[in-house]
């Protein structure tokens, strides 16, 4: 075997660190508060819903240098390796004055307490170096991320929507920087496996799949941490150990989308930011529904393979690609095997996966032409908000009559589940109202929903029930629209 | 403010006076992070943490409590109980003897807090706090009060009631009657940031605390009592907190005695800051409410006689549910006149967190069940809530008494909801909307406008004062100090402007400085929407006698008369030269004038016989209104609102920008209440929702579509207040109201609008789902 490095190498701010002593669940947010008193960074929540925490990460990407916007207080920093970590303390204007985004909030009266400005500016700097012209619906889901009490965020909006008028992205700090930091990253990023500390307490980066795979039947019951949305809490709230932890999310091999024969195949360290293009230009009903996923922050790291892997019978993906029939590859050491996704989710909690094993890829087929998708989500906030229930649905559509049904829901059951019975009720039925009334009544032998905070049993039923029929009214030639929505000028 | 200009000596007005949109004084502190909240501070050598240990149980005796594995674990130096405390283990903000600083024999809610663990980490302290053994006897508990007999039920506080009129008569004598009830939900303030406070221990007997509070003397007289030391011995300070709204009048109370004991103990300096989730647990909230409603009213609509029963969730202790409950009350007439009522409240004891003060203070609670009220006789009649409203807006000559015997001297909402009525054209709306629903048969649109009176004064007479402490420095510039606290809602800014505008000096020669008890004694907590009202009388009146000394002393020593020493803009004329105001202010150090002085205000005109319910509690109405238009999914019950337009005012404001973002933040607040934000307890009497991944309040894209919001500009304060302004924090979260009238009208289209939603807040996608079922079936029936 290679000799492990045993750094954890990145640059923060203007400066390159190296460290030899991390603990493997140690959050960026405590250290740059707590060692490197680096206090402009604000903890709000400790649990990635608030933003308070956003800082920004650059990492290579095959595209140039990327940065995103990410909450410190759920990135564990080993997972930092050969990234540029930029806090509100790096930024910076012409000269020593504010920067566009901060001159632009301070203009626009965009923070009274202030304790989330911080957050709030570098969610808009991470979007303005994207979108440097946004329109309003781009600020709000820029900002999906970050929480203010005080202003009702108006303020913020108008003032993000200014930033161009107080600099160019020519003419920003970073961009001067890139080239430099990019080069500085390269040269962290040698390539071979990292590992920091010692016996059980270890955060391991593996060089390759391959080396995942090898670590993971050496040490079987690590944690495997992408994203780190989810397991971040398990450390944050929980207080839960999990050592030894293995890293993928820098894994280039785990984090690519392929089309072949009309299925794509996603890695599963693909976030859901870099999915998002390809998921809503082949299967444009996915964009609005990725959109729901927390905010930008957690989107940028979290995985569609993590929350796959994690289990949840409330993840938003699992019954969409339940429903358009998607497959999961599994692998240990050099063996592999594909299951079909809604075989992967065994019980509450438990799920087809052995020890030392992990999931590589999920593949999911494009629809055909003649094939209706839809999937929706019904929270009680709109956006960043936990699914109570999300009902996928494909449905092939012939002559008026239905040829085939797939649907999937979240929030109904221990699992995400597949609506056998509902499916059974459909097909070779007439696709008509009277159809879809008689399947709705079938729903209680597929379901037994929960109440719990998010929503009771009863909602939960009524609303499952309902997204069919807004399927039906959506395919079946509604003439007014059937959604409410953010888009439709008021 | 973060450069230093010299201030220009030929400028015909100052920069940042009063009613100029200066902006925030930390604003580039804000954006650069270099602002300063308690848990940034830099740290004392040897400074320790503490934690809190919280209950399991809703309600129990506490039969043992083993902490020694807590003792033993890595990093511990102290644990604390309820039997450490030095003098007093009680922190019941109004004597009650009810809330202790940790419990000892028994627990009350889940979530109470039992034990603190001292640590050289938080992370220690956290960590440790998970290994204590507490054996409970458990007993029977309530967290809703749905579950209770609300009319019999146990009281944390005494009760009130308001009565004019015979209200029972005239009901009984009315032409048309109806009753009903209506469940309004509580509120988490989900400030940014949480609880936390820092003490540093001193010499003898003293002790300096940083505390996220908006009320530092409370902190101040509490830690005494704790420690059983006199006040003079604790110094509280706070320079900014991260959003207060409330949850920091009482709630920081128990951090401060904690770390305060723990410092003492040790010797060493000690933080607490609790997780979010611990801080949403351990903390109280909005109270939630039962209302129940017996009016009486005629053909037209005009409400003839009201009975309101105010049930309120009061939790474990008494805390300030007595006051909130008051002003729930105090504000059930809103903008309308009632010809006979009577109003009850019941502060009811349940096995949850004490709820607290939250931004209204039980006006917001108290105005959602006369709007009900009002929507009731709507429907009853088949008219437009609009119209009902209007028909029974107080007079400005008669019909002007409140229900607790206040004369409406100041009424200007006839001309706020014509303007908004008018601007917003809700009778067009109100034809397009008709016209939109009658199309569509999933979406269906809602409007509705609702207008907002908020009386102004704590009711509790005595807290109606305020001191400031003004120093100008020989160079002239000057240092501000005043009982206010700083959460975000611009009130330095604007006692800053108040200052500079007495002197005539630009804003930047005024050093803002962290409010604390050594310099400004026996202040009352910012709250009550009377920060600026109180503290800028009091810094103008410590700015006016330091003016006094240097025109006397210029009138001397230039020998002119008074009339002729005039402060213009950075210099003052003295007979027919101009002084720089710096120049002059050393002249007259050296003169040896005194250039220090303090300013003490209290609101003239209030009184309140709470044992009759009859007074004057507020010494002026602010008034404002809202226009809501919503859409609804009648599948989900999710909802969008697509456009709010609002005209409220603050008289001549101090500072427009700083209201406007008041009123837009109130509102976003106000709405979020009564649609998103939810709290759930479950059936073994643990709160669900504590923590943003379950709490939901606005996000940037729940914001109107549409958002007008204009501050009207000729009002002016009848009385005599700070530059004729008027108040602002508080009234605006009512204008949220608005919203959830909308969703409720939406719904009613379910049933053709021929019967009343009641809808119960808030109007999550659950329960306006439920409400459009109900009235289907209804309608059917």
């Amino acid at each position: 075997m290679i000799q492990a490095e045993t750094q954890i190498r990145f640059l923060l701010n203007g400066a390159e660190i190296a460290l030899s002593d991390v603990r493997p669940d140690e959050t960026l947010l405590d250290w740059l508060r707590l060692s490197r008193a680096l206090r402009g960074t604000k903890e709000g929540c400790a649990e990635g819903d608030c933003g308070a925490c956003t800082v920004l990460v650059g990492r290579p990407t095959p595209d140039g240098l990327v940065y995103e916007g990410v909450n410190a207080c759920i990135r564990f920093l080993g997972s930092l390796h050969g990234c540029h970590v930029v806090t509100v303390e790096h930024l910076k204007g012409e000269g020593g004055a504010l920067h566009p985004v901060q001159q632009a909030m301070v203009d626009f009266h965009g923070s009274q307490c202030g304790f989330c400005t911080p957050g709030f500016v570098m969610s808009l700097y991470a979007m303005w170096m994207q979108d440097p012209d946004p329109s309003e619906a781009a600020v709000e889901k820029a900002l999906q991320g970050n929480l203010c009490r005080c202003t009702g965020y108006e303020p913020i909006v108008k003032a993000a929507r200014a930033i161009s008028s107080y600099g160019t992205l020519e003419e920003d700090f970073l961009a001067a920087e890139r080239t430099a930091v990019a080069e500085r990253l390269a040269a962290i990023r040698a390539g071979g496996r990292v590992e920091v500390g010692t016996g059980k307490d270890r955060f391991v980066l593996p060089a390759s799949v391959d080396d995942l795979a090898a670590v993971l039947e050496a040490e079987p019951m690590a944690t495997i941490v992408a994203g780190s949305t989810d397991v971040g809490l398990w450390v944050t709230k929980f207080m839960r150990d999990i050592a030894p932890v293995v890293f993928i999310g820098h894994l280039g091999d785990l984090k690519t989308i392929s089309e072949r024969d009309g299925v794509l195949t996603i890695g599963a360290g693909v976030s859901y930011t870099d999915a998002f293009e390809t998921l809503s230009r082949r299967i444009p009903a996915m964009g609005p529904l990725i959109d729901r996923i927390g905010g930008a922050q957690v989107r940028n790291m979290g995985t569609i393979g993590g929350n796959i892997a994690n289990g949840s019978p409330i993840g938003d993906m699992p019954p969409p690609l339940i429903a358009l029939g998607a497959s999961v590859t599994l692998r240990k050491g050099g063996a592999r095997r594909t299951i079909a996704l809604e075989d992967f989710f065994v019980a509450y909690g438990k799920q087809d996966r052995q020890p030392g094993e992990f999931v590589e890829a999920v593949h999911v087929p494009v629809p055909s032409a003649e094939t209706q998708f839809a999937a929706w989500k019904v929270t009680k906030r709109r956006d960043e908000d936990i699914t109570a229930v999300l009902g996928a649905f494909t449905l092939s559509i012939e002559d008026g009559v239905v040829r085939a049904a797939r649907i999937a829901y979240g929030g109904m059951a221990a699992t995400p589940k597949r609506a056998k019975g509902v499916e059974a009720a459909l097909v070779g039925q007439p696709w008509t109202l009277e159809t879809v009334e008689a399947a709705m009544d079938v729903y209680p032998s597929d379901f037994q929903p929960i109440s719990d905070m998010r929503a009771s049993a009863e909602y939960r039923m009524l609303a499952a029930r309902n997204l069919l029929k807004r399927f039906f009214l959506v395919h079946g030639g509604a003439e007014m629209p059937v959604t409410v929505s953010r888009e439709r000028a008021a | 403010m973060n450069k230093h200009a010299s201030p220009s000596l030929t400028a015909k007005t100052i920069v940042g006076g009063v009613a100029s949109s200066q902006r925030h004084d930390s604003a580039h502190k804000h954006v650069t992070g270099q602002a300063v909240y308690i848990d940034d501070m830099p740290e004392p050598a040897g400074l320790l943490h503490a934690y809190l240990g919280l209950s399991t149980v809703p309600h129990a005796a506490i039969v043992s409590m083993d902490l020694s594995a807590v003792r033993a674990a890595p990093g511990v130096v102290d644990v604390l109980t309820g039997h450490d405390m030095p003098a007093s283990n009680d922190i019941s903000p109004t004597h009650r003897h009810d809330e202790p600083v940790l419990a000892t024999d028994k627990v009350q809610f889940l979530g109470q807090p039992i034990f603190a663990v001292v640590a050289e980490t938080r992370e220690q302290a956290r960590r440790a706090c998970k290994l204590a053994k507490i054996e409970y006897a458990e007993e029977p508990f309530v967290t809703d009060i749905l579950d209770l007999d609300r009319r019999e039920g146990k009281l944390v506080t005494p009760p009130l009631t308001l009565k004019r009129g015979d209200a029972a008569a005239a009901i009984e004598a009315a032409p048309r009657r109806l009753k009903g009830t209506m469940q309004l939900g509580g509120q988490d303030h989900f400030y940014l940031e949480g609880h936390i406070a820092m003490a540093v221990p001193g010499e003898d007997m003293d002790v300096t605390l940083y505390s996220s509070t908006q009320h530092p003397s409370e902190v101040q007289h509490m830690v005494a009592q704790v420690l059983g030391v006199p006040s003079h011995a604790v110094t509280v300070e706070i320079r900014r907190m991260g959003g207060g709204f409330g949850g920091k009048e009482t709630q920081g109370n128990q951090f401060a005695a904690i770390a305060a004991v723990a410092a003492k103990r040790h010797g060493r300096a000690v933080k607490i800051r609790p997780d979010r989730d611990d801080d949403m647990t351990a903390t109280g909230k909005r109270h939630d409410f039962v209302i129940d409603y017996d009016v009486g009213f005629d053909d037209e609509g005009a409400i003839l006689g009201v009975d309101y029963f105010f049930a309120a969730r009061a939790g474990f202790s008494a805390d300030l549910s007595g006051a909130v409950t008051d002003r729930a009350l105090f504000h059930c007439d809103n903008t309308y006149y009632y010809p006979a009522v009577k109003a009850q409240s019941a502060p009811l004891y349940t096995n949850t967190v004490s709820n607290t003060a939250f931004r209204g203070f039980g006006g917001p609670q108290g105005i959602v069940g006369c709007e009900r009220v009002i929507d009731e006789v709507a429907f009853a009649l088949g008219k437009d809530p609009l119209e009902i409203r209007k028909r029974n807006f107080y007079g400005t000559t008669d019909r002007n008494v409140t229900p607790y015997h206040q004369t409406v001297e100041d009424n200007i909402i006839h001309r706020i909801v014509e303007e908004l009525e008018t601007g917003a054209d809700y009778a067009g709306r109100r034809k397009a909307i008709a016209a939109f629903n009658a199309g569509s048969p999933v979406l269906k649109r809602g409007l509705a406008l609702t207008p907002v009176k908020f009386g102004i004064s704590f009711t509790a007479t005595h807290f109606n004062q305020a001191g400031a402490l003004v120093h100008v420095y020989a160079d002239g510039s000057v240092h501000l100090n005043h009982g206010g606290t700083e959460m975000g809602q611009g009130l330095y800014v604007k006692i800053a402007q108040v200052v500079a505008e007495e002197f005539q000096i630009d804003i930047d020669q005024v050093k803002i400085t962290a409010t604390t008890t050594a310099k400004v004694p026996n202040t009352s907590a910012t709250a009550a929407s009377s920060g600026t009202d109180l503290n800028g009388m009091a810094a103008q009146a410590a700015a006016r006698t330091i003016r006094q000394r240097l025109t006397d002393f210029a009138a001397e020593k230039y020998q002119v008369p008074t009339d002729q020493v005039v402060f213009l803009p950075n210099r003052v004329r003295v007979g027919n030269q101009e002084i720089a105001f710096g120049a002059l202010t050393q002249q007259a150090y050296m003169a040896r004038v005194q250039l220090s002085a303090t300013g003490f205000y209290k609101t003239p005109k209030i009184h309140w016989d709470r044992d009759k319910g009859q007074g004057t509690p507020f010494y002026y109405f602010a008034y404002g209104a809202a226009c809501a238009e919503v859409e609804i999914d009648t599948l989900t019950g999710e909802t969008m609102v697509e456009r709010v337009d609002i005209l409220h005012e603050t008289g001549r404001s101090l500072n427009k920008a700083i209201d406007i973002g008041q009123i837009e933040g109130g509102f976003i607040q106000g709405m979020g209440w009564l649609t998103t934000e939810e709290l759930v307890w479950d059936g073994k009497g643990r709160l669900r929702t504590h923590a943003p991944s379950t709490y939901k309040i606005p996000l940037a894209s729940d914001r109107p579509k549409i958002f007008n919001v204009t501050l009207a500009d000729w009002p002016e304060a009848g009385e005599p207040t700070i530059h004729r302004s008027k108040a602002v924090g508080e009234p605006p979260f009512c204008l949220g109201i608005a919203v959830f009238h909308a969703i409720s009208d939406a719904v009613a289209s379910a049933a053709d609008h021929r019967i009343c939603p009641r809808l119960d807040a808030p109007a999550t996608p659950e329960r306006v789902l439920m409400a459009v079922e109900r009235l289907k079936r209804e309608a059917g029936a």
